[in-house]
């Protein structure tokens, strides 16, 4: 949309991170010296640009190599990638090609190395491997450095960005966003993603705006333009005139006050009117977010992920290293609950140092419990970690991806054999606590009666159990928007899981972005569950939400949802019925 | 576009879990580099230049596949050996 007026442009995507943000675009874009122009260069002066083309790669082989120097031991996975991007700089294939186009073609170099990479990228493109074709962004990358040493554009590197900035990008992988020094980035705008990708839940836990799913981002947006992004509604506004930016900083400032008021009433407990009380914890990650949790009013950590330990390294971790990161975390939060989700390694963040992770499709492959059960070596290391940190706190483990009850038994037969050994070696531990599973699959719904007779509690994980039982890959924008948590199925499935765990005495919490939002509060409480983790950041507007709910009300309530039939319609109820009491709607995601 | 002579030409299974990729590709196009002539790769009846990633990638050979090497050049046969014994050590990954 453009304003003829004002020569503002405004782009929707997905609110994936809440708040404001004004300020500098910076673009990282991997093919953003896609420009390149077409000029004949004159038989005499074809063997300078020749050379030209050379030291183009020359340069780029040396800034590779000052890279891949700079690389730290524990990054070393990355380095190889580096190091095979420097092995592509001189392959034949674009290096040979590029010079032969050149002298063939009387064409700069720039154009020849543009149409030989093209070649090479088509050629990728019709492979049948999906690995395979993913290839053709290592040569992407390769070319492009070359290309900006010819065109001269500075080199964009995305760990020295030195003044705040809104990044841009088509895409940020998790390597990527390790590299960014966080505290230099004000928003994250990006092409691709979507409300539950890696980008948009490490904007959340920085509590940094973003949207995202733009598509054409990084090509409508120039570096060091203007924009607005209000990661509330999922806007961007680029150009923005005088009138939206006096607009938008005051929107900033009510969002900003609106926060600080629900944090200062954020260590009240979440009782409804009519006395019932729900357990509103934190998701983790690191130890270091266990601050958070706290300063945001958590009663707990429910969810305590434990692959950062087991990525970008070479071995895998000690116990002893394991236990510290546990131990980091349930003593401070003793005699809080704290929920150690045990390895559950997947797509995005597969562990470096094992060959199998090469899976074609890693959410229906050899992943969380699946994986550890084959490998015992690894999943006894973090159990006696786990059981020897018990000692110190309350902890809680739970295991990830149950999709049959025999994987319930075997994971209890290895964690009490992993007991035993304990106990025969004098170490102090304790095995007296919750064990737990995962509802993420839905063969674990429909099997919820009789897995329930085996474990302590249920924690339904929403993200998954949403991309399993919909069918839709939560980073894939085509799709996106039908990743629904209101999805009747959805809401059918929760409301099964639940009911069986009532009647088994079993506990039911959930752990999924779903348990963050306020607006489901009515459902969820309505339904009984006793727990629910989230962002930390959710923590405040999710407790002050079930403050102003009855429970007996939400019960009731549940009726008229289950007869809706779309989640379009579950929604228009929820904001009919209680969209006048939800905190903010710039909170609510 | 057929050898003469046995000691020309060699055949190697593909033994690693990830077949070639990228960076095995890498490994075999470095040793082919010293090569004086051409070391060709064939895979059913695709034929590349072992020197270049990005043809040893256009194969796209998964686990198990059958790889046929040939040299131009009787002085390239250790460069051979080296590139066979590469691929059946699974690249060392």
């Amino acid at each position: 949309m453009f304003d003829r007026n004002t020569g503002e442009k405004r782009l929707y995507g997905i609110n994936a991170s809440p708040g404001i943000s004004i300020g500098k675009a910076y673009i990282v874009d991997k093919e953003g010296v896609d420009v390149v122009e077409k000029y004949l260069i004159r038989e005499k002066q074809l063997k300078k640009e020749v050379n030209r083309f050379k030291s183009a790669v020359k340069k780029a082989k040396d800034e590779l190599n000052a890279i891949i120097e700079d690389t730290p031991e524990d990054l070393r996975r990355h380095a190889t990638i580096l190091e095979t991007q420097r092995a592509l700089l001189k392959d034949k294939m674009i290096y040979g090609k590029t010079i032969e186009i050149i002298e063939n073609e009387h064409v700069n170099a720039d154009w020849a190395l543009k149409k030989a990479v093209s070649r090479v990228k088509s050629m990728f493109q019709k492979l049948p491997d999906s690995y395979l074709r993913e290839r053709a962004a290592d040569i992407g990358y390769a070319s492009d450095r070359i290309l900006r040493n010819l065109v001269g554009a500075k080199q964009v590197n995305i760990g020295e960005i030195y003044k705040r900035v809104i990044l841009v990008a088509n895409d940020l992988s998790p390597a990527e966003t390790s590299q960014i020094q966080l505290e230099k980035i004000k928003a994250f705008v990006t092409n691709q993603g979507s409300k539950a990708s890696h980008t948009a839940i490490v904007a959340r836990t920085l509590e940094i705006p973003a949207v995202l799913g733009l598509e054409d981002a990084t090509s409508v947006i120039q570096n060091d333009d203007v924009i607005v992004v209000d990661g509330s509604t999922g806007m961007v506004v680029i150009h923005p005139g005088e009138e939206t930016l006096i607009d938008f900083a005051e929107r900033k400032i009510r969002y900003n006050d609106q926060k600080a008021a629900l944090t200062r009433r954020s260590h009240f407990p979440a009782e409804t009117s009519d006395g019932i009380r729900l357990q509103v914890m934190g998701n983790i990650e690191l130890p270091e977010e266990v601050v958070s949790v706290l300063a945001h009013g958590g009663d707990g950590i429910g969810l305590y992920r434990t692959e950062f330990q087991y990525l970008s390294r070479t071995d895998f971790p000690s116990e002893d290293e394991l236990f510290d990161k546990y131990m980091d975390v349930v003593e401070v939060m003793a005699p809080k609950p704290v929920t150690i989700r045990t390895l559950d390694i997947n797509g995005d963040k597969a562990i470096s140092n094992t060959s199998g992770s090469d899976e074609p499709n890693p959410a229906l492959g050899l992943r969380g419990i699946r994986y550890c059960l084959t490998k015992p070596e690894v999943f006894i290391t973090q159990l006696r970690a786990i059981l020897r940190a018990a000692a110190f706190g309350n902890v809680r483990i739970m295991f990830p991806m149950i999709s049959t009850l025999d994987e319930i038994l075997e994971a209890k037969k290895v964690f009490n054999e992993t007991a035993d050994s304990l106990n025969k070696e004098g170490i102090s531990f304790n095995k007296d606590i919750d064990i737990g599973i995962m509802i993420e699959v839905p063969s674990a719904v429909v099997m919820a009666d009789l897995m329930a007779k085996e474990v302590d509690f249920f924690s339904i994980g929403t993200n998954d159990l949403i991309q399993y039982s919909l069918a839709i890959d939560r980073e894939n924008s085509k799709v996106a928007n039908l990743f629904q948590p209101l999805n009747p199925a959805i809401i059918r499935m929760v409301k099964h899981v639940t009911d069986v765990a009532r009647d088994n005495n079993v506990k039911i919490f959930m752990c999924g972005e779903m348990a963050g939002y306020p607006i489901h509060m009515p459902i969820l409480l309505g339904m009984g569950i006793n727990e629910l983790s989230m962002n930390p950041q959710s923590i405040p507007a999710v407790k002050t939400m079930i403050r102003s709910l009855s429970f007996e009300d939400s019960k009731l309530f549940i009726k008229d949802v289950l007869k809706k039939t779309s989640a379009k319609d579950i929604l228009d109820l929820l904001q009919d019925s209680y969209g006048d009491i939800l905190p903010d709607k710039y909170i609510t995601g | 576009m057929v050898e003469s002579g046995k000691e020309y030409s060699r055949e190697v299974v593909i033994v690693n879990e990830l077949g070639l990729h990228a960076r095995s590709a890498a490994k075999i196009a470095k040793l082919a580099q010293n090569a004086k002539s051409t070391i060709w790769m064939m895979e059913k009846s695709e034929k590349v230049d072992a020197s270049s990633i990005i043809d040893i990638l256009t194969l796209a050979c998964p686990k198990g596949s059958k790889i046929t090497l040939t040299i131009d050049s009787q002085s390239d046969v250790d460069i051979l050996n080296d590139i066979v014994s590469l691929i059946e050590r699974g690249f060392e990954e």
